[in-house]
Protein backbone atom coordinates (compact mmCIF):
# COMPACT_ATOMS: atom_id res chain seq x y z
CA UNK A 1 0.00 0.00 0.00
CA UNK A 2 1.35 3.73 -0.75
CA UNK A 3 0.71 5.93 1.63
CA UNK A 4 -1.21 8.60 1.08
CA UNK A 5 -0.46 12.16 3.10
CA UNK A 6 -2.30 14.98 4.24
CA UNK A 7 -0.90 17.28 1.74
CA UNK A 8 -1.83 15.28 -0.94
CA UNK A 9 -5.54 15.82 -0.31
CA UNK A 10 -8.08 17.83 -1.64
CA UNK A 11 -11.99 17.92 -0.26
CA UNK A 12 -14.44 16.52 -3.35
CA UNK A 13 -11.74 14.45 -4.25
CA UNK A 14 -12.91 10.38 -4.02
CA UNK A 15 -11.11 8.02 -2.29
CA UNK A 16 -10.52 4.30 -4.00
CA UNK A 17 -13.67 2.14 -4.44
CA UNK A 18 -14.19 -0.88 -2.23
CA UNK A 19 -16.15 -4.09 -3.62
CA UNK A 20 -17.29 -6.63 -1.40
CA UNK A 21 -19.77 -9.47 -2.93
CA UNK A 22 -21.98 -10.52 0.36
CA UNK A 23 -22.28 -14.51 0.19
CA UNK A 24 -24.01 -16.39 1.99
CA UNK A 25 -20.71 -17.70 3.20
CA UNK A 26 -19.43 -14.57 4.51
CA UNK A 27 -22.65 -13.88 6.27
CA UNK A 28 -22.08 -16.55 8.26
CA UNK A 29 -18.19 -15.90 8.75
CA UNK A 30 -19.34 -12.21 10.06
CA UNK A 31 -21.83 -13.98 12.64
CA UNK A 32 -19.45 -15.84 13.98
CA UNK A 33 -17.16 -12.89 14.11
CA UNK A 34 -19.38 -10.60 15.31
CA UNK A 35 -21.29 -12.62 17.68
CA UNK A 36 -24.57 -11.66 16.21
CA UNK A 37 -26.89 -14.96 15.22
CA UNK A 38 -29.98 -13.21 14.54
CA UNK A 39 -31.37 -15.65 11.77
CA UNK A 40 -32.56 -13.23 9.41
CA UNK A 41 -28.90 -13.00 8.10
CA UNK A 42 -28.43 -16.83 7.20
CA UNK A 43 -32.12 -18.49 7.56
CA UNK A 44 -34.22 -18.22 4.37
CA UNK A 45 -37.53 -19.24 5.98
CA UNK A 46 -36.54 -17.58 8.85
CA UNK A 47 -36.11 -14.57 7.06
CA UNK A 48 -38.99 -14.63 5.29
CA UNK A 49 -41.19 -15.43 8.01
CA UNK A 50 -40.31 -11.76 8.97
CA UNK A 51 -41.59 -10.39 6.05
CA UNK A 52 -38.43 -10.00 4.15
CA UNK A 53 -37.76 -11.55 0.52
CA UNK A 54 -34.47 -13.35 1.75
CA UNK A 55 -31.17 -13.03 3.82
CA UNK A 56 -30.15 -9.64 4.11
CA UNK A 57 -26.42 -8.41 5.02
CA UNK A 58 -25.95 -7.50 8.12
CA UNK A 59 -25.70 -3.77 8.65
CA UNK A 60 -22.65 -4.04 10.98
CA UNK A 61 -21.02 -5.78 8.45
CA UNK A 62 -21.65 -2.72 5.73
CA UNK A 63 -20.05 -0.62 9.10
CA UNK A 64 -17.09 -2.54 8.94
CA UNK A 65 -16.22 -2.71 5.09
CA UNK A 66 -16.74 1.15 5.21
CA UNK A 67 -13.91 0.59 8.44
CA UNK A 68 -12.27 -1.38 5.92
CA UNK A 69 -12.34 1.25 3.02
CA UNK A 70 -10.97 3.54 5.05
CA UNK A 71 -8.07 1.73 6.28
CA UNK A 72 -6.86 0.62 3.29
CA UNK A 73 -6.98 4.32 2.01
CA UNK A 74 -5.27 5.82 5.27
CA UNK A 75 -2.38 2.88 5.41
CA UNK A 76 -0.21 2.35 7.80
CA UNK A 77 0.63 6.08 8.68
CA UNK A 78 -3.08 7.13 9.19
CA UNK A 79 -5.98 6.24 11.74
CA UNK A 80 -9.29 5.38 11.39
CA UNK A 81 -11.00 7.81 14.10
CA UNK A 82 -14.69 7.58 13.70
CA UNK A 83 -17.01 5.85 11.52
CA UNK A 84 -20.81 6.23 11.52
CA UNK A 85 -23.40 5.19 9.14
CA UNK A 86 -27.13 4.47 8.83
CA UNK A 87 -28.52 1.59 7.24
CA UNK A 88 -31.89 2.95 5.42
CA UNK A 89 -32.22 0.36 2.87
CA UNK A 90 -31.49 -3.60 2.63
CA UNK A 91 -29.13 -5.32 1.01
CA UNK A 92 -29.57 -8.41 -0.06
CA UNK A 93 -27.54 -11.94 0.17
CA UNK A 94 -25.43 -12.20 -2.58
CA UNK A 95 -25.46 -8.51 -4.05
CA UNK A 96 -21.93 -6.77 -4.03
CA UNK A 97 -21.55 -3.86 -1.56
CA UNK A 98 -19.95 -1.34 -3.79
CA UNK A 99 -18.01 1.13 -0.78
CA UNK A 100 -17.63 4.99 -1.61
CA UNK A 101 -15.87 7.90 -0.17
CA UNK A 102 -15.31 11.73 -0.66
CA UNK A 103 -13.23 13.68 1.10
CA UNK A 104 -15.33 16.72 2.51
CA UNK A 105 -13.02 18.85 4.77
CA UNK A 106 -9.46 18.98 5.69
CA UNK A 107 -8.18 20.56 8.96
CA UNK A 108 -5.51 20.37 11.57
CA UNK A 109 -6.86 19.95 15.67
CA UNK A 110 -5.28 18.96 18.48
CA UNK A 111 -2.18 18.32 17.10
CA UNK A 112 -3.37 15.90 14.50
CA UNK A 113 -4.42 16.39 10.63
CA UNK A 114 -7.51 15.41 10.34
CA UNK A 115 -9.74 14.49 7.06
CA UNK A 116 -13.63 14.63 6.90
CA UNK A 117 -15.28 12.15 4.47
CA UNK A 118 -18.74 11.48 3.58
CA UNK A 119 -19.41 7.73 3.27
CA UNK A 120 -21.73 5.15 2.03
CA UNK A 121 -22.67 2.06 0.26
CA UNK A 122 -24.19 1.10 -2.90
CA UNK A 123 -26.17 -1.66 -4.68
CA UNK A 124 -25.27 -3.15 -7.82
CA UNK A 125 -28.13 -0.73 -8.63
CA UNK A 126 -26.88 2.35 -7.83
CA UNK A 127 -28.81 2.32 -4.65
CA UNK A 128 -26.91 4.29 -1.53
CA UNK A 129 -28.43 1.93 1.37
CA UNK A 130 -25.76 3.16 3.93
CA UNK A 131 -24.77 6.91 4.42
CA UNK A 132 -22.14 7.86 6.67
CA UNK A 133 -19.60 10.37 8.04
CA UNK A 134 -15.92 9.25 8.93
CA UNK A 135 -12.92 11.16 10.90
CA UNK A 136 -9.54 9.75 9.64
CA UNK A 137 -5.72 11.38 11.04
CA UNK A 138 -3.38 11.44 7.88
CA UNK A 139 0.63 11.63 8.46
CA UNK A 140 1.76 14.93 7.09
CA UNK A 141 5.36 15.05 4.58
CA UNK A 142 6.90 17.12 6.97
CA UNK A 143 6.59 14.32 9.88
CA UNK B 1 -45.78 12.48 18.22
CA UNK B 2 -48.37 9.40 17.03
CA UNK B 3 -51.37 10.08 18.39
CA UNK B 4 -51.14 7.05 20.72
CA UNK B 5 -47.19 6.41 21.83
CA UNK B 6 -46.03 3.11 21.98
CA UNK B 7 -43.55 4.57 24.89
CA UNK B 8 -44.80 3.65 28.05
CA UNK B 9 -43.34 5.21 31.30
CA UNK B 10 -41.40 2.08 32.00
CA UNK B 11 -39.74 2.98 28.70
CA UNK B 12 -39.18 7.12 29.21
CA UNK B 13 -37.75 6.21 32.85
CA UNK B 14 -35.11 3.68 30.89
CA UNK B 15 -33.89 7.21 29.17
CA UNK B 16 -30.26 7.99 30.50
CA UNK B 17 -29.37 5.27 33.03
CA UNK B 18 -26.60 2.90 32.68
CA UNK B 19 -27.46 -0.60 32.16
CA UNK B 20 -25.14 -3.08 34.44
CA UNK B 21 -21.70 -2.71 32.74
CA UNK B 22 -20.14 -6.07 31.17
CA UNK B 23 -16.75 -7.35 30.40
CA UNK B 24 -14.82 -7.53 26.81
CA UNK B 25 -12.20 -9.71 26.41
CA UNK B 26 -10.52 -8.99 23.47
CA UNK B 27 -8.37 -11.88 22.23
CA UNK B 28 -5.99 -12.46 18.90
CA UNK B 29 -8.48 -15.61 17.68
CA UNK B 30 -11.41 -12.90 18.01
CA UNK B 31 -9.34 -10.39 15.76
CA UNK B 32 -8.44 -12.71 13.05
CA UNK B 33 -11.68 -13.86 12.78
CA UNK B 34 -13.86 -10.64 12.83
CA UNK B 35 -11.01 -9.01 10.34
CA UNK B 36 -11.04 -12.67 7.85
CA UNK B 37 -15.26 -12.05 7.89
CA UNK B 38 -14.62 -8.50 6.58
CA UNK B 39 -11.77 -9.43 3.94
CA UNK B 40 -9.16 -7.51 5.48
CA UNK B 41 -5.57 -8.74 4.12
CA UNK B 42 -2.96 -6.21 6.42
CA UNK B 43 -1.49 -8.43 8.15
CA UNK B 44 -1.88 -6.80 11.67
CA UNK B 45 -5.19 -7.88 12.32
CA UNK B 46 -3.40 -11.66 11.80
CA UNK B 47 0.25 -11.76 12.49
CA UNK B 48 1.58 -10.41 15.62
CA UNK B 49 5.30 -9.92 15.18
CA UNK B 50 4.12 -7.80 11.69
CA UNK B 51 1.38 -5.56 14.19
CA UNK B 52 4.28 -4.88 16.38
CA UNK B 53 6.65 -4.30 13.84
CA UNK B 54 4.12 -1.74 13.03
CA UNK B 55 3.84 -0.21 16.89
CA UNK B 56 0.92 -1.73 18.10
CA UNK B 57 0.91 -4.03 21.30
CA UNK B 58 -0.67 -6.90 19.66
CA UNK B 59 -2.87 -7.25 17.27
CA UNK B 60 -5.44 -4.34 16.83
CA UNK B 61 -9.17 -4.31 16.53
CA UNK B 62 -10.61 -3.65 13.06
CA UNK B 63 -13.41 -0.76 12.59
CA UNK B 64 -16.59 -2.18 14.20
CA UNK B 65 -14.50 -4.87 16.81
CA UNK B 66 -13.96 -3.91 20.31
CA UNK B 67 -13.65 -7.84 21.47
CA UNK B 68 -17.06 -9.99 22.37
CA UNK B 69 -19.09 -10.06 26.07
CA UNK B 70 -18.08 -12.93 28.23
CA UNK B 71 -20.82 -15.10 27.00
CA UNK B 72 -21.95 -17.36 30.62
CA UNK B 73 -24.55 -20.51 29.82
CA UNK B 74 -25.60 -20.41 33.42
CA UNK B 75 -26.24 -16.67 33.62
CA UNK B 76 -29.33 -14.86 31.83
CA UNK B 77 -27.48 -12.89 28.46
CA UNK B 78 -29.20 -10.35 26.71
CA UNK B 79 -28.54 -9.74 23.04
CA UNK B 80 -27.50 -6.31 22.14
CA UNK B 81 -30.51 -6.12 20.18
CA UNK B 82 -33.37 -6.56 22.88
CA UNK B 83 -33.80 -3.53 25.41
CA UNK B 84 -34.11 -3.89 29.21
CA UNK B 85 -38.08 -3.26 29.10
CA UNK B 86 -41.04 -4.37 27.09
CA UNK B 87 -42.31 -2.88 23.89
CA UNK B 88 -45.06 -3.82 22.28
CA UNK B 89 -42.98 -4.87 18.92
CA UNK B 90 -41.42 -8.47 17.80
CA UNK B 91 -39.63 -7.44 15.02
CA UNK B 92 -36.09 -5.59 14.99
CA UNK B 93 -34.01 -3.98 12.58
CA UNK B 94 -30.49 -2.33 13.45
CA UNK B 95 -30.74 1.52 12.42
CA UNK B 96 -27.17 2.68 12.51
CA UNK B 97 -23.65 2.58 13.75
CA UNK B 98 -21.29 4.60 14.95
CA UNK B 99 -17.88 4.06 16.03
CA UNK B 100 -15.43 6.68 17.71
CA UNK B 101 -11.91 5.68 18.53
CA UNK B 102 -9.91 7.19 21.36
CA UNK B 103 -6.77 5.26 21.14
CA UNK B 104 -6.01 1.37 19.52
CA UNK B 105 -7.81 -1.22 20.76
CA UNK B 106 -5.25 -4.42 20.84
CA UNK B 107 -5.52 -7.75 21.55
CA UNK B 108 -4.97 -8.40 24.90
CA UNK B 109 -7.30 -5.47 26.72
CA UNK B 110 -9.96 -6.45 29.33
CA UNK B 111 -12.87 -3.83 28.58
CA UNK B 112 -15.64 -2.45 30.67
CA UNK B 113 -18.47 -1.36 28.55
CA UNK B 114 -21.33 0.65 29.81
CA UNK B 115 -24.32 1.45 28.22
CA UNK B 116 -27.26 3.92 28.33
CA UNK B 117 -30.62 4.97 26.50
CA UNK B 118 -29.89 8.25 25.00
CA UNK B 119 -33.43 8.70 22.62
CA UNK B 120 -35.83 6.68 21.80
CA UNK B 121 -38.21 8.75 18.61
CA UNK B 122 -41.14 7.46 16.92
CA UNK B 123 -41.62 6.97 13.27
CA UNK B 124 -44.52 5.87 10.82
CA UNK B 125 -41.95 4.03 8.16
CA UNK B 126 -43.29 1.81 5.09
CA UNK B 127 -43.79 -1.59 7.39
CA UNK B 128 -46.17 0.66 10.11
CA UNK B 129 -45.28 2.46 13.39
CA UNK B 130 -41.61 2.10 14.33
CA UNK B 131 -39.58 3.29 17.44
CA UNK B 132 -35.88 4.10 16.81
CA UNK B 133 -33.75 3.23 20.09
CA UNK B 134 -30.64 4.82 20.07
CA UNK B 135 -28.10 3.89 22.79
CA UNK B 136 -24.26 4.87 23.97
CA UNK B 137 -21.89 2.12 25.02
CA UNK B 138 -18.60 3.58 26.34
CA UNK B 139 -15.58 1.32 26.34
CA UNK B 140 -12.99 1.19 29.42
CA UNK B 141 -9.86 -0.38 29.09
CA UNK B 142 -7.71 -2.15 31.82
CA UNK B 143 -5.99 1.29 33.22
CA UNK B 144 -9.84 2.76 33.35
CA UNK B 145 -9.38 5.20 30.03
CA UNK B 146 -12.24 5.14 28.01
CA UNK B 147 -11.19 4.06 24.36
CA UNK B 148 -13.76 3.72 22.04
CA UNK B 149 -17.83 4.77 21.84
CA UNK B 150 -20.10 3.27 20.14
CA UNK B 151 -24.19 4.83 19.33
CA UNK B 152 -26.30 2.11 17.96
CA UNK B 153 -29.56 3.21 16.55
CA UNK B 154 -32.53 -0.03 16.86
CA UNK B 155 -35.71 0.03 14.84
CA UNK B 156 -38.21 -2.06 16.26
CA UNK B 157 -41.51 -2.47 14.33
Amino acid sequence: MSQVYFEDVQEGQEIPVLTEKCTSQRLVMWAAGSGDFYQIHYDKDFAQGNGLPDRITHGALKHALLGRLLHEWVSDGGRVKKVACQYRGMDMVNEDVICHGVVKRKYQEGGENLVDLDIWTETPLGQKTTPGAAVVALPSRGG
Amino acid sequence: MAETSAITDEMRAAIGKEWEPFTVEVDKTAVRMFARAVGYTDLIYFDEEYAKSKGYRSLPCPVGFVGHPIHRPDRASRPAYVMPFQTPYKRVLNGGTDFEYYEPVCAGDVLTATTKVVDMVERAGSMGPMLFITSDTIYKNQQGRAVAKFRGTLIQY
